[in-house]
């Protein structure tokens, strides 16, 4: 129960930061990335001020165990691989078509009218079909 | 506007804030996409509930705060279908193969100084860059 409670209050936190931020403006989004248009600096603002209280976060698991109890998530694996890349990069090219990432999706699916129900079915369709294009990927990278 | 910067820092302190509570209370990584993603998927069968509850969190909140924008907000979300269909499938195939998005990579592994998020970050940023670059002011689609 406990942990449900958590869960809820992390994404109403979630939620009300990606509103109040402006991120479910596509154009605020759009315009972070539109370096040769109308920039928009807001974006960064957004990362800076989650970064830190999230920084201080991941100081605090060190010695410690979740509130709930088992463990945290173990180190970041160091190397690099073909998932990251090519999937950083195909998301970026959707993110960058309308200004939409999964937070802000989610986040707006109450307000964003039928555009953002579409991005959301296709999203989900992508998200079903990603092992299939992950082993594709596999295949092509074994090759290289 | 030029609050704009302060109601980004404002919001991005939620954020963060809520990546904690995820973190130090049940032991895990905020990161949109793989909360979701666990969901239709099938991966995230073992804690299906504190996904379903975290999204509902998700969404209701923003719906409590909005009747307290008199102007209402706009998301100026494009009419065009194709974009959209686009977008949507290359978010979504996109975030599980890279295994995470801005939320995850962005937010919980930069501030964790992990590699693969910063990596995955500069990636994404690029590419949605180019991608702006060339479908606004070059083919002027969007």
């Amino acid at each position: 129960m406990q942990r449900l409670f958590l869960s809820l209050l992390s994404g109403a936190l979630f939620g009300a930061g990606l509103f109040v931020s402006g991120m479910t403006d596509t154009t605020k989004v759009q315009g972070w990335l539109d370096v040769f248009g109308n920039w928009d600096p807001t974006l960064a603002f957004v990362m800076g001020g989650a970064i830190v209280p999230m920084f201080i976060a991941w100081r605090l698991t060190q010695g410690r165990r979740p509130l709930v109890g088992g463990t945290f998530p173990e180190a970041p694996r160091p190397e690099m691989d073909h998932r990251l890349i090519t999937g950083s990069v195909l998301f970026g090219m959707g993110w960058g078509l309308a200004g939409l990432c999964p937070g802000p999706a989610i986040a707006s699916l109450s307000y964003n009218g039928s555009g953002g129900l579409i991005f959301m079915g296709t999203m989900l369709l992508g998200m079903v079909a990603a092992p299939f294009f992950g082993r594709q990927l596999d295949g092509l990278a074994a090759k290289v | 506007m030029e609050t704009d910067w302060i109601w980004g820092l404002v919001g991005g302190g939620l954020i963060g804030l809520g990546g904690a509570v995820f973190l130090l209370g049940n032991g895990r990584i905020m990161g949109a996409s793989g909360i979701l993603g666990g969901l239709v998927d099938g991966t995230g069968r073992s804690n299906l509930a504190e996904r379903l509850v975290f999204l509902i969190g998700v969404v209701v909140t923003p719906m409590l705060l909005l009747p307290l924008y008199k102007d209402g907000v706009d998301t100026h979300m494009t009419n065009n279908i194709a974009v959209i269909v686009a977008a949507g499938l290359l978010v979504g195939i996109g975030t599980r193969i890279a295994n995470g998005c801005t939320s995850g990579h962005g937010v919980c592994g930069i501030s964790r100084l992990s590699l693969r998020g910063i990596v995955a970050t500069v990636f994404y940023i690029l590419a949605g860059g180019l991608t702006i670059a060339l479908f606004r002011h070059i083919l002027g689609v969007i």
